[in-house]
């Protein structure tokens, strides 16, 4: 209500402003002429005259010029007609600035204008976190944190897997060198930076990586994920029957339902160590297994097959939402933007879920 | 509530500028005087409307409200507070509100200190104002809104660009604008004058004071910008011949002649046609300038094709004002009345010799900036036309401008004496010539121009100190009667001694800059110490320090001469991890007018770090030379006296010189 209040005490002040002169019957300041200019010029010559700037003769001279210019300056004011009333054009101004200055006014705000919404300065929003935020958001506010608090230990805990997650490997390996420097060394610090080490040399085990996983293995000799990049690394390295020896030191000392079981048995299977065993559970196999282009390919399958979906029911904004996201996730931007005017299509008979497509967009990063 | 009353304001900013761009108008066509006082009153309210609008943006900018898509676009909650403030103008939204605010001052001052106008061209000339603010406000509010609303604010902004995270955002845009909009009150009396069908000396009398404020403005807004490009740029650079920086000197070059021409109009009433040609080209330039930084119109044709709309609307800008003030001018202009007569050799020719020059430069400049953009959409192909181009076009001009300038205020009005004018500047002409000879034994087997360009310096300053001192009539006259007749100079004459001073005194800071430098890039350890130009710089260490949203590695140099330590130099790095971009902050170590500058490369893995370390003899009196000029046409801004250009009669005695 105030705000309308406001809106329309600052047409009031914008109309009175248009009517002000218009109502008084005696303007004031009836404004300067040009034989003002001249006659402050003659003046000026006799001061100059007199403290001995220009002399006598070009004085003289001057003065003549000057009496011409004032002589035809004069003239042409009296030719000019007086100022005089015109009652007839001053009430169509009035008509103007009544009705037509609130009239755009309204038009051009009520277009343009979002009188709905209220003020949100930061310092009265609440700073919990939001399920609905993207999250490149909620890393930038653990980050601003820890730049003010840099000795936080349980934050960099926090924010370096995710950066790792994200793809900031180098982020990632200083949040992790400082989680290990703050919140103490353990052996799965030192295996998780080892892992992003590899992360910035493009999953290419380097020497720097390798000694933080030996750094692992010291700490706890039965790291899993310590023990698993050392025989990559000696995969890598070419010395497959290493790697087959670690690996298989690990399945052996490992408890019958540990997660990575598959992953190490596939990678054994890969140096042609032994034999699998039979996968216990297929599916999930499946999805360790796989290199990336097979996973990637997995992915793809799914989303086109979400894609095909919601060109028969275009209704679902949450799917859209999903499709668009997961398009910008695998890098497809131009694909997310047709996903993006598809869902816009679909929806647009609909206000309320063109909405909430709309807000969604916002929090995806893209503007409406 | 504050985001949309800004947005309201601005709303009816629009509306009462389409007011005042009608009403006033039919007043003075009708001699209504309310109708014509229409326009005063209107122009005060439309400055607080506008001044409203800005205020209210601010606001939003330093409680950091994301709900705004322009503060969440170019801020960020961890800004410093004066960076949040400056933030609002680092855009091209916020910069466009700036730029009608500037314009909504500019008239309102009109309208509350023209009191000494005649009614009717007060009238026009705010009707004409109003016709630019009218399409800037629907500029803004169509295409380049800054009070858009996000309904989901997001909890952070994107930043703004670091390389704009620094002071000189909070001077170089305002005072550019005030230079650039400044002209618009040129424009708008030469607009006027042009409707009414008529112009006198008076005129430029009255459009005096607002030409010479918006040229200093314009003149300290361009040397700080330069200066802010040397700093935090990390070249060492001081001009490029960028388009934006061509676009920002264009206007200065053709706001210098048009108040040389303006000031023969007032004094001879001469000239009269041309300074109205010069006052629409004036801001015609600066509407250029304006877009070409806020659009790119120039610097990449693209420009246009990612949002047509804004494009489109800037040219249909550009064509309506220029174009039709030029109609306006080739229509009106045969009715206005011819001026006084002149010798070819006087005053009033030297004036008009300078305009000659400072245009010629001026379409040079323009032609460097315009031909790469024309050939690029003819051809398709890109070319871009450099510092040589320049240097072979505009060097020249320039050189002769500079050699004729101390002759102009030594010529008398109507009909002047070449040979008593050389005759008086036989002192600068010697000490030019001992300048050169000496420069030439000092720096033998240097640039070969160096010398002359020294020497041509020195006769400017020398000339322009020849001009006073013959006018106080020193060491003709007793030397009690000089001080007497030096107090009652006209602060206008002082005016033009300082402005002509400083532009020689800019030139030694150039020619010492581009000739004289030294440098050194390489990679230092800490530990590591460098020689360069007498001075021992010794890199001690490398420190990382966290910022307020940046994180800078900031490396200290031991700046020895002789054995002893002159100062430490902190040059630093910083990162910015909203725009993952970083910055380079250059150290600057200031020994009189010379500096010593480092700026930091990246670090080598063996803990190395590439640095640039330049010395540059005289470097500050770049920068010191507009001041200077700036001062000038304060000076002369702050003479409220009327001019007289007192004639030469024909067959006069030599008397005393005429002053202003």
């Amino acid at each position: 209500m105030t705000l309308w209040f406001v809106f329309a005490l600052m047409t009031v002040a914008a109309v009175f402003a248009v009517l002000w002169p218009l109502s008084r019957s005696r303007p004031s300041g009836t404004g300067g002429s040009e034989t003002v200019v001249y006659k402050d010029q003659l003046a000026e010559i006799d001061r100059d005259l007199a403290s001995g700037i220009i002399a006598a003769a070009e004085a003289d001279a001057a003065r003549v010029e000057i009496s011409r210019r004032l002589l035809a300056a004069a003239d042409e004011g009296q030719r000019e007609a007086a100022p005089q009333a015109n009652l007839k054009l001053r009430r169509v101004a009035a008509i103007l600035a009544l009705i037509g200055l609130p009239l755009v006014a309204a038009t051009l705000y009520l277009r343009l204008g979002a009188p709905q919404l209220g003020d949100f300065p930061l310092a009265g929003r609440s700073l919990v976190a939001d399920a609905s935020q993207p999250l490149v958001n909620l890393v930038a506010q653990v980050e601003a944190h820890l730049e003010k608090n840099p000795t936080d230990g349980r934050g960099w805990t926090v924010l370096a897997p995710v950066l790792s997650r994200l793809g900031r490997y180098d982020d990632a390996v200083r949040a992790y060198r400082n989680a290990i420097n703050y919140a103490g060394d353990s052996a799965e610090r030192r295996a998780d930076l080892g892992e992003a080490l590899m992360g910035t040399a493009g999953g290419v085990v380097t020497a720097d990586a390798k000694a933080e996983f030996e750094r692992a293995i010291a700490l706890n000799a039965d790291d899993p994920k310590g023990n698993y990049f050392l025989g990559l690394a000696a995969e890598q390295d070419g010395r497959k029957t290493d790697a087959a020896a670690i690996w298989q030191a690990m399945l052996a000392k490992a408890p019958a339902d540990a997660p990575w079981r598959p992953l190490v048995q596939a990678a054994l299977v890969r140096v042609g160590g032994v034999a699998a065993p039979a996968l216990p559970d297929s599916a999930m196999a499946a999805a360790k297994d796989m290199n990336d282009t097979d996973r990637s390919a997995m992915i793809r399958g799914m989303v086109d097959r979400l894609a095909t979906r919601l060109k028969q029911n275009g209704d679902d904004v949450e799917g859209w939402l999903r499709l668009v996201r997961a398009y910008l996730v695998m890098g497809e931007r131009d694909k997310a933007m047709s996903a993006l005017s598809d869902a816009r299509q679909a929806v647009a008979n609909d206000a309320e879920r063109l909405r909430q497509l709309n807000e969604g967009l916002k929090n995806l990063g893209l503007d409406g | 509530m504050i985001a949309e009353a800004g947005h309201y304001a601005l709303v009816l900013a629009l509306g009462l500028a389409l007011i005042q761009s009608t009403v006033p108008l039919l007043g003075a066509r009708w001699r209504d005087a309310a109708l014509m006082n229409v326009a005063r009153s209107t122009a005060l309210a439309q400055l607080l409307f506008v001044a409203m609008s800005f205020i209210a943006l601010v606001t939003l900018h330093v409680t950091s409200d994301f709900s705004v898509v322009n503060v969440y676009e170019n801020s960020h909650s961890l800004k410093p507070l004066i960076y949040k403030i400056t933030g609002v103008w680092g855009n091209h939204e916020g910069s466009m509100l700036l730029w009608v605010s500037i314009l909504a001052l500019f008239g309102g001052l009109v309208a509350a200190f023209g009191n000494n106008l005649p009614l009717s061209l007060r009238a026009h000339v705010l009707a004409v104002q109003a016709w630019v603010a009218g399409a800037f406000y629907l500029f803004i509010l169509m295409t380049s809104n800054p009070f858009l609303r996000i309904a989901n604010p997001p909890i952070e902004g994107r930043d703004l660009n670091p390389i704009l995270q620094d002071i000189g955002l909070a001077v170089h845009p305002p005072m550019l604008y005030l230079g650039y909009v400044g002209f618009s009150i040129s424009f708008s009396f030469a607009v006027a004058a042009l409707l009414e069908g008529r112009i006198d000396a008076a005129w430029a009398r009255w459009v005096r004071p607002w030409t010479l404020m918006a040229w200093i403005f314009l003149t300290l807004g361009i040397a700080m910008g330069s200066y802010w490009a040397y700093y935090e740029l990390g070249w060492g650079g001081w001009w490029f011949w960028d388009p934006v920086e061509n676009a920002s000197l264009m206007p200065w070059l053709a706001g210098t002649a048009l108040l040389h021409s303006a000031l023969v109009m007032e004094k001879r009433n001469a000239l009269k046609v041309w300074t109205i040609l010069l006052s629409i080209l004036t801001f015609s330039l600066s509407l250029l300038g304006t877009f070409l930084v806020r659009s790119g119109v120039l610097t990449s044709v693209h420009a246009f094709a990612t949002d047509p709309a804004r494009g489109v609307f800037i040219l249909l800008i550009l064509c309506v004002f220029i174009g039709g003030s030029l109609s306006l001018f080739a229509w009106r202009a045969s009715a206005l009345k011819q001026g006084g007569l002149f010798a070819p050799i006087s005053r009033e020719g030297a004036l008009v010799l300078n305009n000659l020059f400072l245009t010629v430069a001026c379409a040079t400049v323009l032609t460097g900036t315009l031909y790469p953009m024309a050939y690029e959409v003819l051809s398709s192909d890109k070319i871009s036309v450099g510092a040589p181009f320049f240097q072979l076009t505009f060097g020249p001009v320039f050189v002769a401008l500079l050699l004729a300038v101390p002759f102009g205020p030594l010529l008398a009005w109507k009909r002047g004496d070449l040979l008593g004018a050389t005759q008086r500047l036989l002192a600068a002409g010697i000490a030019a010539l001992i300048a050169i000879a000496l420069v030439w034994a000092w720096t033998y087997g240097g640039a070969t121009l160096a010398p002359l360009a020294i020497g041509l310096a020195v006769f400017v300053v020398m000339g322009a100190l020849c001009d006073v001192a013959e006018r106080i009539g020193l060491f003709r006259m007793p030397l009690s009667i000089s001080l007497r007749r030096a107090r009652g100079l006209p602060r206008a004459a002082w005016g033009t001694m300082f402005a002509h001073a400083g532009l020689g005194i800019a030139l030694i800071g150039i020619v010492c800059e581009t000739t004289g430098n030294t440098e050194y890039i390489g990679a230092m350890r800490p530990g590591d110490v460098v020689p360069i130009a007498g001075y021992q710089l010794k890199l001690d260490g490398l420190t990382p320090r966290p910022g307020p949203n940046f994180s800078e590695t900031i490396a200290q140099f031991i700046v020895k001469r002789d054995g002893a330590t002159v100062s430490t130099m902190t040059p630093s790095k910083r990162s910015f991890a909203t725009r993952g971009m970083s910055t380079t902050e250059a150290a600057l170590l200031t020994r009189g007018a010379s500096q010593l500058y480092i700026s930091l490369g990246d670090a080598t893995a063996d803990g190395a770090i590439a640095v640039r370390i330049y010395h540059k003899p005289l470097v500050l009196l770049i920068w010191w030379g507009p001041v200077l000029m700036a001062f000038g046409g304060l000076l002369s801004l702050s003479d409220r006296r009327l001019r007289v250009g007192a004639p030469k009669p024909a067959k006069a005695p030599r008397a005393l010189q005429p002053a202003e």
